[in-house]
């Protein structure tokens, strides 16, 4: 009994321990987002690595994503005559849900790992103390461009699959569906309200903000070589699909909750 | 003052837990003088090198640089220190995503805000003094050997023209000659510079090279400190079993199946 005692307290204890450490980790790289000096470099290669190489395979997910969306709603709707509603469906899922949260969940998979594993690399080879020696702050030179990046970039990734993921609707409405191409457009357009879109891009940006934070994080505490490395990894990309989902459903909460 | 030591460390303790790692280290180095400690893998070596740059606090003791106390000083006076320091560390650390020529000139772009172009002539003028050619500052550091590796960090830490030099084992995982060939740049450069230095390292030729004093950590204590050339006749039957390297003696390996 006193054995299952002193693990539920050693959990516990691992647990406040981590969320400090997160908390000062954050608390240490926002401050270093708002202060110079900048590296418009790094900052410029973040941007890039996130807004355009994620690209494609968003575009991907994006667009068989309003697809199915489109079959599904329309099969779905068909038993109460509702099929003129697959449009709106499409429009308001992809721009409130489907696209942040599938944008996300992929920039995760992608950045938040390539970035635990390139700054877990550096700590487990001691570059992240051969910049210290140099005289460059690790938390201005490695988070903090990329916690900016992410912040902006991801934002537009999801702009980029609203627009693919209701293209990917229309294709499906219009040429497997048969609905009408003018009619399907303007239906899209119809309830379609700028809050939608605000939502979904706040959502976005926090996303963009965990997803950097998260790879970040573990990648600065990664320690034991290789397995280490790989360790962070993971971490990272789980750490953030779930805060992810749990931030999805706070912000929906305070924009549609009543 | 002349005869204030460049480094001087004072009942210096750092554990992890329970582990004691560094137990009380009392250490000077004078101006211009090269220390190397000595001793076995995990007893504390790396740990005592990264308390005195910063990169670790001790829970005790003190720390001084040019005797100025650098426990628990602020970020900015950090800074400023870090502008004194140099170091070469043991797999190189060179940065993979720079070319050789920005790596050696990082510190001078990023740490003292100097144009890229002078930065590089500076890059190329060190690596020539480590015996590279101005073409290796093109490639990426992928594609150095192991040696070549080490020169360009060795090339990275004098950069800055630095008043004290860190080495952590800078003869590890190299040939003996190619040990040998940064054993006699280690000295040329701090010569050259007129640099303190500090090494860490278990390779005794190495140490015989480089050193004007040897202390052996062992347990956390510096059981021995003296002259380089006393280390054949230190009197002390742990350091003479560790530069023999004997595997019987008072010094008894943690085994475990």
């Amino acid at each position: 009994m006193m054995d299952f005692v002193a693990g539920v307290g050693r959990f516990f204890l691992a647990f406040l321990s981590h969320v400090g450490r997160l908390s000062a980790f954050t608390g240490t790289a926002v401050s270093h987002v708002v202060r110079p000096p900048f590296y418009p470099r790094l900052i410029l290669r973040s941007v890039v690595e996130i807004g355009y190489f994620s690209l494609p395979v968003v575009g991907l997910t994006a667009i068989f994503s309003g697809m199915v969306l489109a079959l599904q709603s329309y099969s779905g709707f068909s038993r109460f005559a509702a099929e003129g509603a697959v449009a709106t469906v499409v429009v308001l899922s992809m721009t409130r849900e489907l696209g942040p949260v599938l944008a996300g969940l992929m920039v995760a998979g992608r950045i938040g790992a390539s970035m635990a594993a390139e700054i877990g690399t550096m700590r487990v080879t001691e570059q992240i103390d051969a910049l210290t020696t140099l005289s460059t702050n690790p938390f201005k030179y490695l988070v903090a461009p990329r916690l900016l990046a992410g912040l902006l970039m991801v934002p537009f990734l999801v702009l980029v699959a609203d627009i693919i993921g209701v293209f990917g609707g229309y294709i499906v409405g219009v040429y497997k569906l048969g609905f009408n191409p003018a009619t399907y457009i303007a239906r899209t357009w119809e309830y379609l309200e700028p809050l939608d879109v605000i939502s979904g891009l706040t959502k976005a940006s926090v996303f963009g903000f965990l997803i950097s934070l998260m790879g970040c994080y573990h990648g600065y505490y990664s320690k034991g070589g290789a397995q280490g490395v790989g360790t962070a990894t993971t971490n990272s990309v789980v750490s953030a699909a779930i805060m992810i989902l749990i931030f999805n459903y706070v912000i929906t909460a305070l924009f549609f909750g009543k | 003052m002349t005869d204030t030591p460049k480094i001087e460390l004072t009942g210096v303790r750092k554990a992890f837990g329970p582990k004691v790692v560094l137990d009380g280290i009392d250490l000077q180095v004078a101006r211009g003088e090269s220390v190397v400690v000595i001793g076995g893998s995990g007893t504390g070596k790396s740990v005592m090198l990264k308390c005195i740059l910063g990169l670790m606090r001790p829970e005790r003791g003190s720390i001084r640089i040019d005797g100025e106390e650098t426990v628990g000083v602020g970020a900015k006076q950090r800074d400023r220190l870090m502008g004194k320091f140099g170091m070469l560390f043991q797999g190189g650390a060179l940065f993979d995503s720079l070319k050789v020529w920005e790596n050696v000139a990082f510190g001078l772009i990023q740490g003292r805000n100097m144009p890229r172009e002078q930065a590089r002539a500076i890059a190329i003028e060190k690596l020539a003094a480590v015996g590279m050619a101005e073409s290796v500052g093109e490639l990426w550091p992928a594609e150095l050997s192991g040696g070549m590796q080490k020169r360009v960090s060795l090339a990275r830490a004098i950069a800055a023209n630095p008043e004290i030099i860190f080495f952590d084992e800078p003869t590890t995982g190299l040939d003996p000659i190619m040990a040998d060939v940064i054993n006699d740049l280690i000295v040329k450069c701090t010569k050259e510079l007129g640099a303190t230095a500090l090494s860490i390292t278990h390779d005794m030729a190495s140490a015989r090279k480089i050193a004007d004093r040897i202390a052996m950590l062992y347990k956390g204590r510096l059981i021995w400190v003296g002259p380089a050339r006393d280390i054949d006749h230190s009197g002390n039957e742990f350091v003479d079993q560790f530069i023999h390297g004997r595997a019987e003696g008072p010094i008894t390996m943690e085994l475990r199946a």
